[in-house]
């Protein structure tokens, strides 16, 4: 169902990022890379808090009229962003969370690889395939 | 070979079938169309109630349901792949779902995920996928019913297979229901696609309908063995009952193996020798598992690049745990084996290598006897050297590469590479529980000797009594030894002028002359009467004197008068208890000496027979001073040891004084000399 989705690490890099073949992929990569003050901007309102209490999904990020930007944000402060078809209105937010849910475990299985060093980017085929299938969803 | 997606995919990504793909799905396709259209075979089940018309372009879901369930994947797996191919999305299965979906079975059937993106993935093993399509292909007939003369033998090969199956405990209940149409066998496995075709068109004439037991037992078929056997089963395809007892026969040997056809990645009893040893040597525990970073660095050493060693770790780590327990890491040194041998790696983990099927293969190294007997048994001859012989020199290779090679696996190589699999595989296992016991049996040493070491030694502390404590040293006077009496007197020669001999006990000064001569009047005299009361006195002094002279040399003619003494040896014998009362202890060892070397000097002398004259008459005195003499006697001899010692010191010392005067007279005479020449 989703578009785009992009894993940034905490250096605000990305470590993996995928958009739908169809679609401009520059277009996509803004998107997540404007969307990412966003995100900064939502942890340091909730930062003030404890950190177990800051939730991980941070719901919408922001809206525009075809696509709406969703983020998520690990404890070490990988941020995962995804960008979905506004058009696809049958999509609920737990969907959205479930689907963070799976991205956030296939990244736990990417790190528990000793082969992958974190900061490198991600190459995981079963990420990929992890990826594909949230995307492929749409069609 | 990969074409584009054959029929439009929608907005799904494109679907890559390979030419044969193609084919079997279309025809497949076409089946289930048709058989959409006439019922599903009594005994379906629920395929019945779900028996829709079916439109000219779609399949019907009752043989598509069929279809799934021959393809032996549990029900759940059925449902994702119907999700994930979108027929309950659009409600049909159009072509476009139903190619998904089949390949997506096949996928399924080899191990791979259930997802979409399996459609993307290339099929790993094209065989694989044909044999699977093969017996789509044969249950996409489901037009038309078959004879039930087929149902028997099919259901029994069926079952045969069903025993064999993985997932299986699902299938059987449904297998029974199932139509019992007999797929014609018609084309055993081929790994050629036209001949599968071929077969698939003779299945369509045949009008059978599609069994899930002839689907199963196509895969075993798939073996490369099958062939030769199955290739005179294929030409007579129509008379089932022959292709069933030829299926069956050949699918018993065979059924032993494993419905899984894929065997470069099938692990050899060699090789899991080996990987075991190697874990051994990473882990000691067979059970505990080697961690990341462990393994990390071992399998750096095979050189193969990190993204493809990345790519081994996420196929062999099912639980993803960061953590490679036995069967894992056995999966994984084999992907990296089958790697260094050119073999692409797989999409997804093959059915032999995955966890429970390593597990359940290999349940432990060490009872793996009688598994793999009936293993290499059941394994076909002709395909045994050869896969034998490709994974033992795949083994080889990977031994050499790898730095770490034991020699135990290195002989257990040669032994398998001249002996078939049935030779080595007992070998290896007797090898192994005797390397085992012996592990054991060296284990378990250590533990006796050290037990029996704490028990030898408990019994020596228990046998043992405390020792005797060493015997005390005999009092002896180190300090005072020099005042010991006994070395007083012993003949101590080398005297030195210091006088190294204890000091004599000290001398009253000596009496001058006159006294002395007066002593010796007075002891004439007491001798001739008895002194009165000074006597004491006297005798004492007279004692005293004559103990001092006697030592001296010149009153040695003295000391000769002593036996013109004798008779006063009965009064000095009184004096001596009247000398005695005086308590000076130094005047008491000279009275009784002085009394003994008088009674000794009596005694030796002519005396002798005085003094016991003497004694007799004194006969109640003699008594009291019996013991007193023989005291008298000892001390005597002691005093004139002393004597004589002391005597040859005094001779020593007037030499010395002599020289000395001479010195001086000499020195003085000198001097004389020398001062007349200054004095004017």
């Amino acid at each position: 169902m989703a578009v785009c989705v992009a894993v940034i690490a905490k250096e605000n890099y990305p470590l993996y990022i995928r958009s739908a073949p169809t679609e401009n992929e520059l277009k996509f990569h803004y998107m997540v890379h404007t969307s990412l003050d966003v995100v900064d901007e939502k942890i340091s309102a909730m930062g003030k808090a404890l950190v177990d209490q800051r939730e991980l999904y941070l719901g919408l990020l922001y809206p525009t009229e075809d696509y709406k930007v969703y983020g998520y944000v690990t404890n070490s402060k990988v941020k995962f962003v995804m960008v979905v078809d506004s058009s696809n209105t049958a999509l609920r937010d737990n969907e959205i969370r479930s689907m963070f849910r799976k991205l956030h475990n296939s990244y736990t299985d990417v790190m528990c690889n000793p082969f992958y060093n974190p900061g490198d980017r991600i190459q995981s085929r079963a990420f990929d395939s992890m990826v594909t299938s949230m995307m492929i969803q749409v069609c | 070979m990969e074409a584009a997606a054959g029929g439009g995919c929608g907005s799904g990504p494109p679907l890559l079938l390979s030419e044969g793909e193609q084919q079997c799905y279309s025809e497949l396709f076409a089946s289930c169309a048709a058989a959409g259209a006439a019922v599903g075979g009594p005994g379906s089940g629920p395929p019945e109630a779900a028996r829709a018309v079916p439109s000219a372009a779609t399949a019907a879901a009752g043989p598509v349901a069929d279809l799934f369930r021959a393809s032996q994947l549990p029900a759940e797996t059925l449902h994702q792949i119907t999700e994930l191919c979108g027929a309950k999305r659009v409600g049909y299965f159009g072509p476009t779902q139903f190619y998904i979906a089949l390949k997506l079975i096949a996928a399924a059937q080899s191990g791979l995920p259930v997802r979409i993106e399996s459609i993307k993935c290339e099929v790993p093993l094209p065989r694989f996928l044909m044999s699977k399509t093969d017996a789509e292909i044969r249950f996409g007939n489901p037009t038309e019913l078959h004879g039930t003369k087929v149902q028997i033998p099919y259901l029994i090969t069926e079952k045969n297979t069903f025993k064999r199956m993985d997932d299986e405990d699902k299938q059987e209940t449904q297998s029974p229901t199932m139509s019992p149409l007999a797929s014609p066998p018609s084309s055993p496995p081929h790994y050629q696609r036209v001949p599968l075709s071929h077969a698939y068109g003779k299945l369509r004439s045949n009008t059978e309908q599609m069994h899930p037991a002839p689907y199963e037992a196509r895969q075993p078929l798939v073996q490369p063995e099958g062939p030769s056997s199955g290739a005179p089963g294929t030409k007579p395809p129509r008379h089932q009952a022959s292709l069933i007892r030829s299926f069956s026969v050949e699918r018993e040997p065979q059924d032993n193996n494993s419905n899984y056809p894929d065997e470069p990645w099938r692990i050899t009893e060699e090789q899991r020798e080996y990987y075991v040893n190697q874990f051994r040597s990473l882990q000691p525990d067979p059970s505990s598992f080697i961690s990341g970073s462990v393994a990390k660095n071992f399998f750096t050493k095979s050189k193969l690049s990190i993204p493809e060693l990345s790519y081994i770790w996420e196929l062999s780590d099912a639980d993803c745990d960061g953590a490679l327990t036995l069967p894992e890491f056995c999966a994984a040194f084999h992907l990296i084996v089958a790697r260094k041998n050119g073999y692409p790696l797989p999409e997804g983990l093959p059915p032999t290598l995955q966890t429970e099927y390593l597990q359940a293969a290999f349940p432990k190294p060490k009872r793996e006897c009688a598994l793999f007997d009936s293993y290499s048994e059941s394994m076909p001859a002709n395909q045994q050297p050869r896969d034998l012989n490709r994974m033992e020199k795949l083994s080889v290779k990977d031994m050499a590469d790898f730095p770490v090679p034991t020699q135990d696996v290195t002989s257990d190589d040669k032994q398998g590479l001249k002996s078939t699999a049935d030779e080595a595989l007992p070998r290896d296992v007797s090898e192994d529980p005797a390397t085992s016991k012996d592990s054991n049996s060296l284990k378990a040493r250590p533990r006796s000797r050290s037990y029996s070491s704490t028990s030898i030694e408990e019994a020596m502390k228990r046998g043992e009594d405390p020792p005797t404590p060493p015997p005390r040293p005999q009092k002896t006077h180190s300090r005072a030894s020099s005042l010991d009496l006994n070395k007083v007197f012993q003949p101590s020669v080398p005297a030195t002028k210091s006088g190294l001999l204890p000091p004599p006990p000290a001398l009253p000064p000596r009496p001058c002359p006159s006294q002395i001569s007066h002593l010796r009047v007075n002891s004439k005299r007491s001798a001739q009467r008895r002194p009165p009361t000074q006597l004491p006195n006297y005798g004492d002094f007279r004692l005293q004197k004559q103990s001092e002279q006697a030592p001296e040399a010149e009153i040695h003619p003295q000391l000769n008068r002593a036996p013109s003494q004798a008779a006063e040896s009965s009064p000095a014998k009184k004096d001596i208890p009247y000398s005695q009362p005086p308590s000076k202890p130094i005047r008491r060892k000279f009275r009784p000496e002085n009394p003994a070397t008088e009674n000794q000097d009596t005694s030796t002398a002519v005396g002798g027979p005085a003094s016991a004259a003497t004694v007799k008459p004194h006969a109640a005195v003699q008594k009291q001073s019996s013991k007193q003499k023989k005291a008298i006697q000892t001390a005597i001899r002691k005093n004139k040891e002393a004597n004589a010692v002391l005597a040859r010191l005094n001779s020593e010392l007037q030499q010395q004084l002599k020289e000395v005067h001479q010195e001086r007279i000499a020195l003085e005479n000198q001097l004389e000399q020398l001062r007349p020449v200054t004095v004017l």
